[in-house]
């Protein structure tokens, strides 16, 4: 599948936005975040401005723009339109939680009700946007079980990094969220691993054969071409990255958004003042750039079925 | 809404395309470009037509396959044409994942149309479809597929006789066949049951109406009577071959 940047730039901004506002709905509500006003400015505009910009980079490649409001219609059956509904509705429960933040330093009672809703709605979010690729049966690599779980611990993770070098500055060494960006760099490592070997090993169930209604015949190969240049199909669908490319950008992904942020955030907790927060955002950015090539990966690797019939054999 | 319909379509129309004596001569897909750049979804606009990048949008498109001799079928090798369009499936994804309601699929005849007044342009139902019936229209900023003409089949201003998709009017090989899949003594339900016509792509569960006719297991070359020797045969032959051998 063609890997379109605005739509690797929706969701890794997103899904980041939303892993740092759930983590500050949570934290703030269990009381394991300062009142600080700077730091709560710094947080939320930051979660707020990663979403606000990715949901807005999501109309860029759409046809018609001007139209994109028709697409909060068809939640029933949808999640594109369950994704666009949800990232709405989230900005009822992130302001609420903002004000009582912000304006009235308080976090109990409905302030951290505020506060869980808003890391609710940015978990569904999150999961509705996995499931427009999770959905897809023409594309069996999205078509996967392990995808949800991908974007939503990566969603966590990203969050969590990012939250821990804008949190860095004013309180040195907090435990509870380096244990958690441990946890969930760990876990999204895994998942990724597990993700990659599946989709290395699985054995297409469509064949050129079952495409084309010629299955009682021996082996079946593409002669003529029905157009001489690529059209919309080949240039959308028929995008691959080249194997000891897609190896190396791996092997990329594996450094920058698993491993060197896993060693930063241990080099994190065991140095202290400029260097503690030096490291902290060296962490973030590590994993913002390792999480791109993973999406963009996630698109560049992802064939469809579309192409056994401009020569693929088994999809 | 965009689920598909919760009953049953009273109607299923649908294309019996016939690979046997199809000849690839891209008559459909000309007849359609030709037809539906005026009619329910124009324009299909072409960018760079006479230039080096040609690029357009086709609702109908026909690829050549060479398909190997199986001895276990039976079967000898020959070359297939094969016209692609969309299928009008009943569990048709492309609806489904649609934001909008753009794309549905018409509870009285199940055909699946785009509501380009609705469309987005978010591109998700051509991901959707493993076929690739739908293609992007960039001028237009709108999705485009094939809707079975539905400004041919019921307009009352053609003659009766050419009330069916341009495709099937155009084919000189009469290798493509229009109608009700609900209706048993219909040519494309009778045609079906005779040839063992298939889904597409079966495996994926999405009850494509349309349905292909394989090639038939083709006649053995080469067994023709020999005519070496005829002196036994008797009559002119024999005697002309008696002659001849002397």
């Amino acid at each position: 599948m063609q890997p379109a940047y605005s739509v690797i730039f929706l969701t890794t901004a997103t899904g980041t936005g939303y892993g740092l506002l759930a983590l500050l709905g949570i934290l703030r509500a269990t009381g394991d975040l300062p009142d600080d006003r700077a730091f709560g400015v710094f947080a939320l505009g930051l979660a707020l401005a990663l979403i606000s910009a990715g949901l807005l980079a999501s109309t860029a490649h759409l046809g018609r723009p001007e139209r994109a409001w028709r697409a909060l219609s068809q939640w029933r059956s949808s999640w594109l339109s369950r994704e666009g509904v949800l990232a709405i509705i989230g900005y009822g429960p992130a302001a609420l939680f903002a004000y009582g933040w912000l304006l009235l330093q308080q976090n109990d009672g409905i302030w951290a009700m505020a506060g869980w809703g808003a890391a609710l709605l940015s978990v569904a979010t999150v999961y509705s946007t996995s499931m427009i690729y999770r959905s897809l049966a023409a594309i069996p690599r999205w078509h996967h079980p392990l995808v949800p779980w991908n974007y939503l611990i990566l969603a966590l993770a990203t969050g969590a990094l990012w939250l821990n070098a804008v949190l860095a500055p004013f309180v040195s060494g907090h435990a509870l969220l380096q244990a958690i960006c441990f946890a969930a760099l760990a876990a999204a490592w895994l998942l990724k691993i597990a993700y990659w070997r599946a989709i290395d090993s699985a054995v297409g169930d469509s064949t050129i054969a079952s495409a084309t209604g010629l299955e009682s015949f021996g082996a079946v190969r593409p002669l003529d071409p029905p157009h001489v240049q690529d059209n919309y199909l080949l240039k959308e669908m028929g995008f691959a990255v080249a194997r000891k490319h897609a190896e190396k950008l791996r092997r990329l992904t594996h450094l920058l958004a698993f491993l060197a942020p896993l060693v930063l955030i241990v080099l994190q907790a065991a140095t202290s003042g400029q260097v503690s927060l030096m490291v902290a955002a060296l962490a973030a950015v590590s994993v913002s750039i390792g999480v791109v090539l993973e999406r963009w990966l996630f698109f560049a690797e992802a064939q469809h079925k579309v192409m056994l019939y401009y020569g693929a054999d088994r999809i | 809404m965009t689920s598909l319909p919760s009953i049953p379509p009273a109607k299923r129309l649908g294309l019996v395309i016939d690979l046997d004596t199809c000849v690839g001569c891209h008559a459909c897909a000309v007849s359609c470009k030709e037809w539906n750049t005026g009619g329910h979804v124009a324009p299909l606009p072409d960018t760079d037509p006479y230039g080096k990048d040609v690029d357009g949008v086709w609702l109908n498109r026909v690829h050549g396959f060479e398909a190997e001799a199986d001895s276990s079928s039976n079967m000898a090798g020959r070359t297939v044409y094969f016209p692609r369009s969309c299928l009008h499936c009943e569990e048709a994804p492309c609806v489904t994942v649609c934001p909008t309601g753009a794309s549905y699929k018409r509870g009285e005849d199940g055909i699946v149309l785009v509501d380009e007044d609705k469309c987005i342009g978010c591109k998700l139902c051509s991901w959707a479809c493993p076929y690739g019936a739908r293609e992007f229209d960039g001028d237009g900023g709108v999705m485009k597929k094939c809707t079975l003409c539905i400004d041919r089949i019921y307009n009352e201003n053609l003659e009766p006789a050419e009330r069916q998709p341009a495709c099937v009017n155009a084919c000189p090989a009469r290798a493509r066949h229009f109608g009700d899949f609900n209706d048993p003594d219909s040519d494309v339900s009778q045609l079906t049951a005779e040839r063992g016509g298939v889904e597409l792509l079966a495996e994926m569960g999405l009850k494509p109406t349309n349905r292909y006719l394989p090639p038939r297991s083709s006649a053995t070359v080469g067994d023709g009577a020999s005519l070496e020797d005829a002196a036994d045969a008797g009559g002119f032959l024999g005697w002309i071959d008696r002659v001849l051998s002397r």
